[in-house]
């Protein structure tokens, strides 16, 4: 019964926190609606107000904007680092562009895939991380590179992925209590 | 004019065309997939590659502008040879069943692949995967042959404003579609065919359904009925190898009757059914808001065009009541067969089956509307376009060119010029104007030969002003009146022109609205490729068909006042408004 009751009071809060949302983006699409290439920055302030791009948020920003479905979603497919499914707290990009593949770019893939026991374009059961494949961040020389959220880190060792994820693995909650 | 030198020639050639444009005017042919002339040149494909001296790489033509001294290659050995790496690494990720394919014989890569004397496929790619979508009554579309040349996408955007297809995803994993590998039928997609009429390939096409018709004709119960559309009889020569523009309206009868149809009518009889009551709904609300002083919704829009009703279902559900409640040729034909002519033969509704041949994808969404059935059952069986005609046509083995002319049956056979001209876009409205002015003046319309310049020709949009003078008695409110028409064809042009509308900038009183570019004669289902220059040629070739008939107003059609007689009594009368009207619904956008 306890946790029916914590259920219903927990989807209160995200239809308030969606709503709350869609308010947002709606003062956004006022702002851009008749600027010449609006889409995308449209869709990047969205993807971080909503973690990520659903279909229920692309329609509306297809009506807002007087812009076919079909060219949103065409556009959202195009670039990758625009996500339509949700994902984890921490969004682990892995470069595999040309300098980062050839130094071992693909085997800190592999080694992340084990670690957090997850194929790209997957998300962890606990919703903390997700992994994606990106090419080149302007780090070449520092190669491979990885990047988690907005930190980049450089030179990764594929056996020293379990210290660089360790530090993003603590829940708020945990944070809090080490305070 | 600039000077460009081609393949060691001097020409001398506008500035600001293409390097594509300027070799054609010379006479020299460059293969092109994804280009189509004044519709899209977005260098995709790279077939129409050019040397370019001073240019370190070959160059796209097509989006490539002519320079004053500019000196063009396009035919040495590296222009040959990577324009058959281009063609062959499209052929390596491509179904290829050309033997089993709908474009077999009729596909632009097949004949660049022949041009470019491709005898082998020397790279075996990664082939893209097959989805097929068949949502719609309409269309099929298959992923594995799309060549992502986006000719789709341009007209369903610039010439339609509808946009159901873009390219998704990225790369090799390019698709072009509707969001998100949708189908059709779940999202805003009018049917209209268009995509299907510039597809170079296999991958959209109208949904193939002459085996349903020959089952038809193989069954002995069943009394076959054909129908055939004005535009067809202008374009169907096409299927044959004639020249575009060549009527073949005996021709096509006495095929359709070798094919053992049991009767073979003529949509044109409809059409001038369609200008009776069309005419007379006009000429109603015309009274109802001048004499009676009531709220009406004008202007009246025309709804012969199954492809613009679905367009205001969508985008306009609050004028729909300013389309006329009229349906189109196509379903009173059917509603007529089921009924009227099924009462002469003694036979239920049921016992018959009518088969349409249209120009025009939509008409196959429109024949299954739920509310089509006004005899009691569907009142089209199935909708066949001009291509899959001669396709049958092929099949029966017939010698089209040879044949002899004949005539069609009657009593729902004979059409007046008036019919003839609904192929094009100006003709619905110059056909009631016909009509109309005549019943309400009793003079004939004061045009030259009975063409109403103004609406006529490939404008996108069109008007006229005619002040009515000398009216009959009954019709004294409508004396002094400046009649305001408009024309548009293409749903983009439609949509400019209801946009005008909407801010007050224009004010029409009767407005014609066709689909596709030049009207029917430019339908979805029409033999491919439809260029400008072929909608002239078949426009001019309907335009001499009416000419030619003696009859060349609706109004005069006596099959038509024989229905009325015996069977329909007057337009908009009790039994009219029951097979011969119909209701729109709003749809939810996607």
């Amino acid at each position: 019964m306890l946790n029916e009751a914590e259920s219903v009071n927990c989807s209160c809060d995200t239809e308030i926190n969606l709503s709350a949302q869609y308010s947002k983006l709606d003062d956004i699409l006022a702002e851009y609606k008749y600027k010449e290439g609006g889409l995308i920055p449209v869709l990047q302030i969205a993807q971080g107000l909503f973690g990520f791009l659903p279909e229920d948020v692309l329609h509306h920003i297809s009506k807002a904007m007087d812009k076919p479905y079909s060219e949103v979603a065409g556009v959202v497919g195009f670039y990758s680092l625009f996500s339509t499914q949700p994902r984890g707290e921490n969004v682990i990009r892995v470069c595999l562009g040309t300098a980062c593949y050839v130094r071992g770019g693909k085997q800190v893939l592999d080694s992340i895939k084990k670690e957090l026991k997850i194929d790209v374009g997957e998300t962890t059961d606990d919703q903390m991380f997700s992994l994606e494949i990106a090419r080149c961040f302007g780090a070449c020389g520092l190669a491979p590179a990885i990047m988690i959220n907005e930190d980049v880190h450089q030179r990764v060792k594929p056996s020293r992925i379990k210290q660089i994820l360790a530090p993003y693995c603590k829940t708020e909650a945990e944070e809090v209590e080490h305070v | 004019m600039i000077n460009i030198t081609i393949d060691e020639k001097i020409y001398s050639v506008e500035e600001e065309t293409s390097v594509l444009e300027a070799c054609k005017t010379a006479g020299i042919k460059i293969p092109t997939l994804c280009y189509l002339e004044k519709i899209q040149a977005i260098g995709a494909c790279r077939v129409c590659l050019v040397e370019i001296e001073g240019v370190h790489d070959l160059v796209a033509s097509c989006v490539m502008p002519v320079s004053e001294d500019m000196k063009i290659h396009t035919n040495n050995r590296r222009v040959r040879e990577a324009r058959k790496v281009v063609v062959e690494l499209l052929l390596s990720e491509h179904e290829g069943d050309c033997q089993t394919c709908d474009r077999n014989e009729d596909c632009e890569l097949q004949s660049i692949a022949h041009d470019l004397g491709i005898r082998e496929i020397r790279y075996q790619g990664e082939k893209a995967p097959r989805c097929l979508d068949e949502s719609t009554p309409a269309l099929v579309r298959n992923s594995a042959k799309c060549i992502a040349c986006r000719r789709c996408v341009t007209v369903c955007a610039e010439t339609q404003s509808v946009s159901a297809l873009f390219p998704q995803s990225r790369g090799f994993k390019t698709t072009i579609g509707p969001a998100f590998g949708k189908d059709l039928d779940t999202v805003t997609c009018v049917q209209c065919g268009q995509c299907s009429a510039v597809c170079p390939v296999g991958a959209i096409s109208e949904r193939d359904q002459t085996e349903e018709v020959w089952a038809a004709l193989d069954d002995p119960e069943k009394t076959v009925v054909v129908q055939t559309a004005p535009a067809i009889r202008a374009a169907l020569g096409e299927c044959f190898g004639m020249e575009p523009g060549t009527l073949v309206t005996g021709k096509m009868t006495t095929a359709l009757r070798r094919m053992e149809f049991d009767a073979v009518f003529d949509t044109n009889f409809s059409a001038d059914l369609t200008i009776m009551e069309e005419g007379t709904e006009l000429l109603t609300r015309l009274k109802m808001a001048l004499v009676d002083g009531k709220q009406v919704a004008l202007p009246m829009f025309t709804s012969c065009s199954p492809g613009w009703i679905q367009f205001m279902e969508y985008y306009y559900p609050d004028m729909l009541p300013n389309l006329s409640s009229c349906k189109s040729p196509q379903q009173m034909m059917g509603a007529m067969v089921k009924t009227y002519y099924a009462q002469k033969l003694g036979k239920k509704p049921e016992e018959l089956f009518m088969v349409s041949v249209m120009p025009c994808t939509a008409k196959k969404f429109e024949a299954a509307r739920a509310e089509m059935n006004s005899s009691g059952v569907q009142d089209v069986d199935v909708v066949l376009t001009t291509r899959e005609l001669g396709k049958m046509i092929h099949e029966a083995g017939i010698d089209f060119q040879s044949l002899e002319d004949s005539e069609m049956d009657s009593p729902l056979g004979l059409g007046t010029g008036a019919a003839d001209i609904f192929a094009n876009t100006g003709g619905v409205m110059e056909a009631a104007l016909r009509t109309a002015y005549e019943i309400v003046t009793g003079r004939e319309i004061p045009f030259d030969n009975l063409h109403v310049t103004p609406v006529v020709g490939m404008d996108g949009i069109k008007e006229a002003e005619i002040t009515i003078e000398g009216v009959l008695p009954e019709w004294s409110f409508l004396e002094g009146v400046a009649a305001k028409v408009a024309v548009a064809h293409t749903l983009a042009n439609a949509r400019a022109l209801i946009e005008r509308i909407r801010a007050g900038e224009a004010e029409y009183h009767f407005i014609e609205v066709m689909t596709c570019p030049g009207g029917c004669i430019g339908g979805g289902g029409q033999p491919r490729i439809t260029t400008e220059e072929v909608r002239k040629a078949r426009m001019k070739a309907i335009y001499a068909e009416d000419e030619g008939k003696t009859l060349r107003k609706s109004h005069n059609n006596p099959q038509v006042m024989k229905a009325y007689e015996d069977f329909l009594g007057e337009p908009l009368g009790h039994r009219s408004h029951e097979l011969l009207h119909t209701k729109y619904f709003e749809k939810e956008r996607v």
